[in-house]
């Protein structure tokens, strides 16, 4: 097959899916349309940790300060300034990039690498839910609730979930979209180059540091949006929801199973994990410990026997089947 | 102890674990459910949380990290992660998520020495961590089998060289690295509660320690140990309940950023 029958096939297959998924909630009940919507969600969030995580290879374990941040600004802003939520969202990723490079610039000006980033990182989130602990119990110790407006659509605020979904569904695709583009322009080159070897990519003349805090801005942005939208989805903010490292977990777990540093593996892992958090959710009812064992499982296995997650050792058969 | 037992595995295999709390809590709730169903001693059951932590940590280190030893190092961490998920949520199938305290009366007592009141728990616990600790010391400098893992720990190539079994002494130190931990858990559980996932409050301290002492860093973990124990109590003493904790992420970040090699850590690699 030549690369042009390949191209046109694939976005044959992408408009073929993407006008699936549009029509989709108008055949499905209630209680899928809220498995796919938090399928969208934390295939969205495992994109854009994938930024930095996958392309970049600088592995975060404290995305939870950025997804915080993002609930806790347009929350608050609405609450105290009356700021509209979909201008909140905006300034939810702003402040949620301004964090991000500020972590960003201490980390990789003082050259933190490898596990010790993803400790450092998780050291901050720790600590922004820590402050958030201490400032909720003063203030809203039941969380802070965001006032009911109704079914309208400047207000961010739906009564069914079918709305969610459509936002959702347009957010993945937004940074499927996004992920696509720097993968096929230089700095996507140049994420990958810092991540297989940072000193021979300074050596090539990249200024890795510059390249880090880009990628490191791009995540935080999107992923303090995706604070905001679970807000709004939930219409309550907790710092033990937002801020906690399950959240940290939940957003990398997605990328790892399906395969770091490709466009649609985070999506892929997303969809495992949420799909079998819900069928054991069904099944066992109350013990709620028993999904995030089989996470630990499947984690341990796909680490051991496809390091590369699903779709990279899909990559990798392909390739020695291509050889034969 | 618990940061003795984290260093004891970075030294040798340079993985940072972080499944170590899990281990941790194991050790508490060996202690707890011998007292709650046998009525045996908490200190007692020593020898039992010791060599079992022992055979799960050589039993992990055979059979799920020997498998990854050389692969990059982040993929290294997500592992013990997953190996925490697992063990953590097994516990909390098992046990469910209750806060529970280990009630012996004779522990209970606390001595008030002019104006300091002293818990007897923690008192023991400390002089057990240092006597173990110190076993652990000599173990390491005087014994065959210690001077292997040391070898192996400051330089791979020659230790292979010189016809060290490699694995063998991966599971050695992995285990007793467990251990460890094990024997800090059973230690804390008489004044601390005792749950699935109350290891992750240690776990963290731990690192700060071991970060701070330098990584691999024997005497430098204790020296940190104590150094972010008296942190923690200083800090008590001028702000209130959590967040002495945010005080000691807070010497965590500072200490990666400035002196990621530690406090004594020696610069020349």
């Amino acid at each position: 097959m030549n690369s042009k029958n390949w191209m046109s096939g694939k976005i044959l297959a992408m408009v073929l899916v993407g006008a699936l998924l549009l029509i989709l909630p108008h055949f499905i009940g209630g209680y899928f349309i809220y498995v796919i919507t938090m399928i969208f969600f934390y295939g969205y969030l495992g994109m854009a940790w994938n930024i930095l995580g996958g392309y970049a290879g600088q592995f975060s374990f404290g995305h939870a300060a950025f997804f915080g941040v993002g609930a806790f600004t347009s929350t608050l802003l609405q609450i105290h300034g009356g700021v509209n939520p979909w201008i909140g969202m905006i300034l939810a990723g702003m402040a949620g990039l301004l964090l991000g490079l500020f972590i960003g610039y201490l980390c990789f000006r003082y050259g933190i690498r490898g596990p010790y980033f993803a400790l450092a990182m998780l050291a901050f989130a720790e600590m922004l839910r820590l402050l958030a602990m201490e400032w909720m119990t003063l203030r809203y110790p039941l969380g802070i609730s965001i006032p009911l407006k109704g079914d309208s659509f400047l207000d961010f605020q739906f009564r069914s979930k079918i709305p969610y979904y459509y936002i959702c569904l347009l957010m993945m695709g937004a940074v499927i979209y996004l992920s696509h583009f720097i993968e096929g322009r230089k700095i996507g080159s140049y994420f990958k180059a810092i991540r297989e070897n940072e000193d021979a990519a300074e050596a090539l003349g990249i200024n890795a540091f510059r390249y880090k805090l880009v990628a490191m801005a791009i995540s935080s942005f999107l992923t303090a949006i995706g604070g905001t939208f679970y807000a709004q989805y939930y219409l309550i903010v907790e710092e033990e929801s937002v801020f906690g490292p399950t959240i940290s977990i939940a957003v990398l777990l997605g990328p790892i199973i399906g395969g770091a540093g490709t466009v649609l593996g985070p999506v892929l892992g997303g969809g495992i994990l949420e799909g079998l958090s819900e069928i054991t959710r069904n099944l066992l009812g109350a013990y709620s410990g028993v999904h995030l064992m089989i996470y630990g499982a499947i984690l341990i296995s796909v680490i051991i026997f496809l390091p590369h997650g699903i779709l990279g050792g899909l990559q990798t058969a392909f390739q020695k089947l291509s050889k034969w | 102890m618990v940061a003795v037992g984290l260093t004891l595995i970075f030294g040798v295999m340079k993985i940072i674990n972080f499944a170590h709390g899990s281990f941790m809590m194991l050790g508490m709730f060996t202690t707890y459910w011998l007292y709650l169903l046998l009525g045996i001693d908490p200190y007692l059951s020593l020898l039992l949380s010791i060599p079992s932590l022992f055979i799960i940590g050589v039993l992990t280190q055979r059979f799920v990290i020997s498998q990854i030893m050389d692969a990059p190092a982040h993929n290294q961490l997500l592992l013990t992660l997953g190996i925490s998920l697992f063990i953590e949520n097994l516990a909390l199938f098992l046990w469910t998520p209750n806060f529970r305290n280990l009630e012996v009366a004779y522990l209970r007592k606390a001595t008030t020495v002019g104006s300091v009141m002293i818990s007897f728990p923690k008192v023991i616990a400390f002089l057990f961590a240092i006597l173990l600790t110190a076993l652990l010391y000599y173990f390491l400098k005087k014994t065959d089998l210690g001077k292997a893992i040391r070898a192996v720990s400051e330089e791979k190539e020659g230790a292979l060289t010189v016809g060290i079994n490699m694995r063998r002494v991966y599971y050695l130190a992995f285990g007793i690295g467990t251990a460890c931990v094990g024997a800090a858990g059973t230690l804390t559980a008489p004044f601390f509660y005792v749950n699935p996932h109350v290891g992750g409050i240690f776990v963290i301290t731990a690192f700060v320690v071991v970060v701070l002492g330098g990584m691999g860093n024997f005497i430098g973990a204790l020296l940190g140990g104590l150094i972010v124990g008296l942190a923690e109590s200083v800090g008590a003493a001028f702000v209130p309940g959590q967040i002495k904790q945010l005080i000691i992420y807070f010497i965590f970040i500072i200490v990666l950023l400035f002196k990621p090699e530690g406090l004594f850590g020696r610069t020349s690699e």
